[in-house]
C-alpha cells in the first residue's frame, strides 16, 4: 500500500509471564477510519499505548511513514490521543488546554490564539474558552479533549473508548460528529471500543480483537456478513449460531435438514457453525418455513419485535420481526441461501480468505 | 436525623470552647495587662517599638523560613520518588515512623550525636578533619528542625502526588512536553496544595520553636517562642508574653491566608 502510515510487524507485549499482546500485525492507512474492538482486556488498549508512546512493545517493530519509533519517546510522535477519562488539565481553562501543545512548540501568541479559535469551532465550542474544566458537562469536556488533540495536526489520532462515559443519545450524536470531523480533517483514527454498534457506525475499518489476538479485519459490512468465527459472529450484532455439517459445495445440513447455501471449498462432511442473523429471519406459515420453531418470549424493542424460539431438536432462534407473533405457537422461519453463512472451525483469517478467493474463482470459472 | 447529628457535634464544640476559644480570649485579654496590672495598649507599643522585640520577630520568620525551605527542598523529591516505588505505603511508614517518638527525646538524641565525643566528631577525627563544634550552632538547630519537620511536609506532598490522575502525565508528554515541562506545567501545579498544606504545618510551628532553639541552637537563636517561654516562667510578664502569643496568632492567620485555596480553580479532580 502506497500511504501506509503505521504499520505493526509482530508486536508482542507481555508483563511478566502474561501475555496480553500475540504477535500483532496490520496496516493503517492514511486518512481512514480504524477501529479496534473487542471485550474489555483483550488488549486494544495496549495497541493504542504502544502506538502513543507510553508503553514498550516487547517484541516487534512498529513503524511511522516507514521509519521505525519503537524507541521514540510519546512526546516526539506526530500522533495525539484522547483519552477514556479525557485527562483535561483542571488547573488549565478550556482555553489553555488546548492551547497545551501550541505553547509546547513555541507558536506565537496569534497563531495559538487562531487555531484555538479553529479547533474550538470545529467540535462546536466557540465562546467556551474561559470556561474551568469543572464547569463543562461530560459531552463539552469530551469535544475539548478532541479539540486539544487535533489542534496539534497530528498525522494520526487515538481515541480510547472516548464516548463511553457518555449516555446514549449524546453517544450517537458524538459517533456521527466524530466521523464527520475525521472525513473532514482527512487523517487517520485509530478509536478503541468494546461498544460493536459504534464500531459499525463509524468505522471504514475494523479489527476485531480477542485474548491478544486480531481475529477478523474487515469492513463493517464483511464483518458483520461474513464473521470468521463463533466469537465474531457472537460479538458483532445478534446472531443465531447452530452446529452443522458441510455435505457438500453450496450444501449444508443442520437441524437434520439439508439447505443450499452460497459457501464452499470444506473437506465433505466437515463439521461446521452456521450463522443465521435474526434480521434475516423471517416469519412465516408453518408450511411455507424452512423450520418449524415454537416461540418461547417476546420482546417489544420499539422499531421491532424481539421473538425468541426454539426448534424440536432444542436450538434456540432469535427472530426480528416487525410483526408480532403469539408465545407458544409454532411458527415457520424463512430464510435466502445467501442468509446462510458457514463457518469453519478454527480457521483463521488468512485461510478464510484464501478459501473464499478460490472457490469464488471456480465460481466465475464456470460462468 | 438533624437532631442526632447536632448531638454527635457536642464533644467537638466542648473541645472547642474549653481549649481553642477560651485560651485565645484569654491570651488576648492578658494581652491587655502591663506588668503592673493597669489595662493599655503599653504591652503593644513596647512590643512594636522595641529594636529587640521585632529582631526576634524577624529571627523568627528567617529561620522558619529557612526550615521550611530545606524541608520543602527535601521532601517534594521524596514524596515525588516514594510514589514511585513498589511498596510505597511501607517507604511512607518508615518515614513516619519518626514522629511517634517523643520530640525531646530526639533532641536529646541529636545532642549525643552532635557533641564533641558525639558520632560525628569521632568521624570526622578518623578522617583527619578534627572535631568541630556542631552543637549550639545555627546550622545544627536549623538541620534538626528540619529533620523533625520533613515528615510533615512529606505527608501531603505524598497524598497530592498520589492523587495524581497518571493520564494527565500521559496527556501532557503526548501533547509533547518533555519531563521536565510536564513537571514544571502538571505535576507541580496540580500537587500545589500538598505543597500548601505542607508550608502551613511546617512554618507555622517553626515560628515558635523554643525547646529546640536551647537544647540544639544553644539560645543563640531567640525566637519568639523563646520569649514567651521567658516571659511567663522567669519574668513573669504575662502581659508582654500573652501580646507576643496575639503577635504571632496574627501571623498565623496571615501565613493561613496567604496559602489558602483563595481561586475557585482546584487542583483536586
Amino acid at each position: 500500500m502506497a500511504n501506509t502510515i503505521i504499520k505493526f510487524n509482530g508486536v508482542e507485549k507481555r508483563y511478566g509471564d502474561t501475555v496480553s499482546l500475540k504477535k500483532i500485525d496490520f496496516e493503517l492507512e492514511q486518512g481512514k477510519f480504524y477501529t479496534l474492538l473487542g471485550p474489555s482486556g483483550c488488549g486494544k488498549t495496549t495497541i493504542l499505548r504502544i502506538l502513543a508512546g507510553f508503553t514498550d512493545a516487547s517484541a516487534g517493530t512498529v513503524t511511522f511513514k516507514g521509519k521505525r519509533i519503537n524507541d521514540l519517546p510519546a512526546n516526539q510522535r506526530k500522533i495525539n490521543t484522547v483519552f477514556q477519562d479525557y485527562a483535561l488539565f483542571p488547573h488549565l481553562n478550556v482555553y489553555d488546554n488546548v492551547a497545551f501543545g501550541l505553547v509546547l512548540k513555541k507558536t506565537t501568541k496569534t497563531v495559538i490564539k487562531q487555531k484555538v479559535s479553529e479547533a474550538l469551532r470545529l467540535v462546536r465550542l466557540s465562546g467556551y474558552a474561559e470556561r474551568e474544566i469543572n464547569e463543562l458537562s461530560g459531552g463539552q469536556q469530551q469535544r475539548v479533549a478532541i479539540a486539544r488533540a487535533i489542534v496539534n495536526e497530528p498525522e494520526v489520532l487515538l481515541l480510547d473508548e472516548p464516548l463511553s462515559a457518555l449516555d446514549a443519545k449524546l453517544r450517537t450524536a458524538m459517533q456521527v460528529e466524530l466521523r464527520q470531523l475525521q472525513q473532514r480533517l482527512g487523517i487517520t483514527f485509530l478509536f478503541v471500543t468494546h461498544d460493536q454498534g459504534e464500531a459499525l457506525a463509524m468505522s471504514d475499518e475494523i479489527f476485531v480483537m480477542n485474548n491478544g489476538e486480531i481475529l477478523q479485519q474487515g469492513s463493517p459490512v464483511a464483518i458483520y456478513d461474513e464473521p470468521i468465527n463463533h466469537f465474531v459472529a457472537n460479538f458483532i450484532g445478534e446472531s443465531n449460531i447452530v452446529k452443522g455439517k458441510m455435505v457438500a459445495d453450496h450444501q449444508v445440513e443442520f437441524v437434520h435438514q439439508c439447505f443450499e447455501c452460497v459457501d464452499a471449498g470444506m473437506r465433505p462432511n466437515e463439521p461446521v457453525e452456521v450463522v443465521l442473523r435474526p434480521e434475516d429471519l423471517d416469519l412465516t406459515s408453518v408450511d411455507q418455513g424452512n423450520l418449524v420453531v415454537t416461540v418461547d418470549t417476546q420482546v417489544f424493542r420499539g422499531s421491532i419485535y424481539g421473538i425468541m424460539s426454539h426448534d424440536h431438536a432444542g436450538n434456540h432462534w432469535l427472530i426480528h420481526s416487525v410483526h408480532q407473533s403469539t408465545v407458544g405457537r409454532q411458527v415457520g422461519i424463512y430464510f435466502e441461501p445467501e442468509d446462510i453463512h458457514v463457518m469453519r472451525y478454527g480457521e483463521s483469517e488468512a485461510e478464510f480468505d484464501a478459501r473464499l478467493e478460490q472457490y469464488e474463482g471456480e465460481a466465475d470459472e464456470k460462468i | 436525623m438533624k437532631k442526632y447529628s447536632a448531638f454527635y457535634g457536642v464533644p467537638y464544640i466542648i473541645w472547642l470552647i474549653l481549649f481553642v476559644i477560651a485560651p485565645l480570649v484569654l491570651i488576648a485579654y492578658q494581652s491587655f495587662f502591663t506588668i503592673g496590672g493597669q489595662m493599655s495598649w503599653a504591652n503593644y507599643q513596647t512590643y512594636f517599638h522595641s529594636g529587640t522585640y521585632l529582631r526576634m520577630t524577624l529571627n523568627s520568620i528567617w529561620y522558619a523560613f529557612v526550615i521550611t525551605l530545606l524541608t520543602l527542598v527535601i521532601s517534594y523529591p521524596t514524596a515525588y520518588i516514594l510514589n514511585q516505588t513498589r511498596h510505597k505505603q511501607l517507604w511512607l511508614l518508615l518515614i513516619i515512623l519518626p514522629t511517634w517518638i517523643n520530640l525531646l527525646l530526639k533532641a536529646y538524641a541529636f545532642i549525643g550525636i552532635f557533641s564533641q565525643n558525639g558520632a560525628i566528631n569521632h568521624f570526622l577525627r578518623f578522617i583527619g578533619i578534627g572535631p568541630q563544634q556542631l552543637l549550639f550552632t545555627n546550622t545544627s538547630f536549623v538541620l534538626v528542625a528540619a529533620y523533625i519537620e520533613i515528615p510533615f511536609m512529606i505527608l501531603p506532598i505524598f497524598n497530592a502526588i498520589a492523587e495524581l490522575n497518571p493520564s494527565l502525565i500521559n496527556a501532557s508528554r503526548d501533547l509533547g512536553a518533555t519531563n521536565w515541562q510536564t513537571f514544571s506545567k502538571v505535576i507541580f501545579p496540580l500537587t500545589l496544595n500538598g505543597v500548601k498544606t505542607g508550608i502551613q504545618t511546617v512554618f507555622i510551628p517553626s515560628l515558635s520553636l523554643f525547646m529546640l532553639t536551647r537544647l540544639i541552637g544553644g539560645n543563640k537563636v531567640i525566637t519568639l517562642g523563646t520569649a514567651i517561654e521567658q516571659h511567663f516562667l522567669v519574668t513573669q510578664n504575662w502581659g508582654m508574653g500573652s501580646t507576643i502569643g496575639v503577635v504571632l496568632i496574627l501571623a498565623m492567620v496571615l501565613i493561613m491566608f496567604v496559602t489558602g485555596e483563595r481561586r475557585k480553580r482546584g487542583g483536586d479532580k
